[in-house]
């Protein structure tokens, strides 16, 4: 096998390896999220009453578009990279830029969520979160950091999305070289992973 | 050539897997509106490790990829699943 290829490759790639760092580096990122939900289901059970309070604050018809829409964009995604397996170039892109749009959408909504929040005088740091007992801190807090963490992430996706956006244009991407759209969605898919944990948890039990 | 060995999966296998997806979403939201304390979260929890079992499995090709990789992936939820159950042992029983 190794003759055969001595022949044919003239660069040196190994996609399966590439993939297998991609999946690493995700499971670093379930454990950092997993701590985050452990770190949130103990003080969920130690303050009870105080995260049922808290969690009816946050709107479950935001939430579920949200969720509606990562779930699409995921499969968005992954159709890119049946385009470009199939070389179809143009609908790899659109699939591409329908994933950029709902991640956009995505983040709009985040922001009229947080802006909500904040408006109220309810964000890390402020005069009403000093106020609040501990159990509402604790949630508002974790609600913060977890959902902005999230965030975060959504927008390093975007990145990546967009670098393979271009590349797919300019041809660099293509039905023979197509790990990086491989891992840039592998990444896209973890962003989804995570909200359809978070959604329930945040949203939905209350 | 070696590479390039990923499955190629059909556009209507990813709607079908969508359409399932919301589905389980739906039955999320309809079950956490019955509070029935610890049954509900346990019924929203497993649906949420079923939704993330299909999106691992479908979009993120673990059905196509090595023994080792899937192994790999379970050990990841398995050392979890341990660690929050110590986890909540000790502060049961502290």
């Amino acid at each position: 096998m190794s003759e055969h290829n001595a022949i044919h490759v003239e660069e040196h790639r190994d996609d399966e390896a590439s993939k297998l760092g991609m999946w690493l580096f995700i499971f670093t990122e379930l454990l950092l999220f997993g701590g985050l939900f452990l770190v949130y289901s103990i003080f969920r059970m130690q303050y009870h009453t105080a995260f049922h309070e808290s969690s009816l604050e946050l709107s479950v018809t935001i939430g579920a578009i949200n969720t509606i829409v990562l779930l699409f964009s995921s499969m968005t995604v992954a159709m890119s990279l049946t385009a470009i397996q199939k070389n179809d170039q143009k609908r790899a892109l659109i699939f591409i830029g329908i994933t950029l749009f709902c991640a956009a959408v995505f983040l709009v909504n985040k922001y009229f969520e947080w802006g909500g929040k904040i408006h109220h005088g309810l964000y890390p740091g402020s005069e009403l979160m000093a106020l609040l007992d501990r159990g509402h801190h604790l949630y508002f807090s974790l609600y913060f950091f977890m959902t902005g963490l999230h965030a975060l992430h959504i927008i390093i996706g975007m990145i990546l999305l967009i670098v393979c956006l271009f590349k797919v244009k300019s041809k660099n991407l293509n039905n023979k070289d197509y790990v990086l759209l491989e891992n840039g969605a592998l990444y896209w898919h973890l962003v989804d992973l995570i909200w359809i944990f978070l959604f329930p948890l945040m949203y939905l039990l209350s | 050539m070696a590479n390039n060995t990923t499955h190629t999966i059909e556009y209507k296998t990813l709607s079908i897997v969508l359409l399932v997806l919301m589905f389980l979403t739906f039955v999320t939201i309809e079950i956490t509106s019955f509070h029935l304390g610890a049954l509900t979260v346990t019924a929203a929890l497993l649906i949420a490790g079923v939704k993330a079992t299909i999106v691992m499995y479908h979009f993120m090709h673990l059905k196509y990829e090595s023994l080792l990789l899937r192994i790999l992936v379970a050990m990841v939820f398995v050392l979890f699943i341990l660690i929050v159950v110590i986890t909540f042992i000790d502060y049961a029983f502290r």
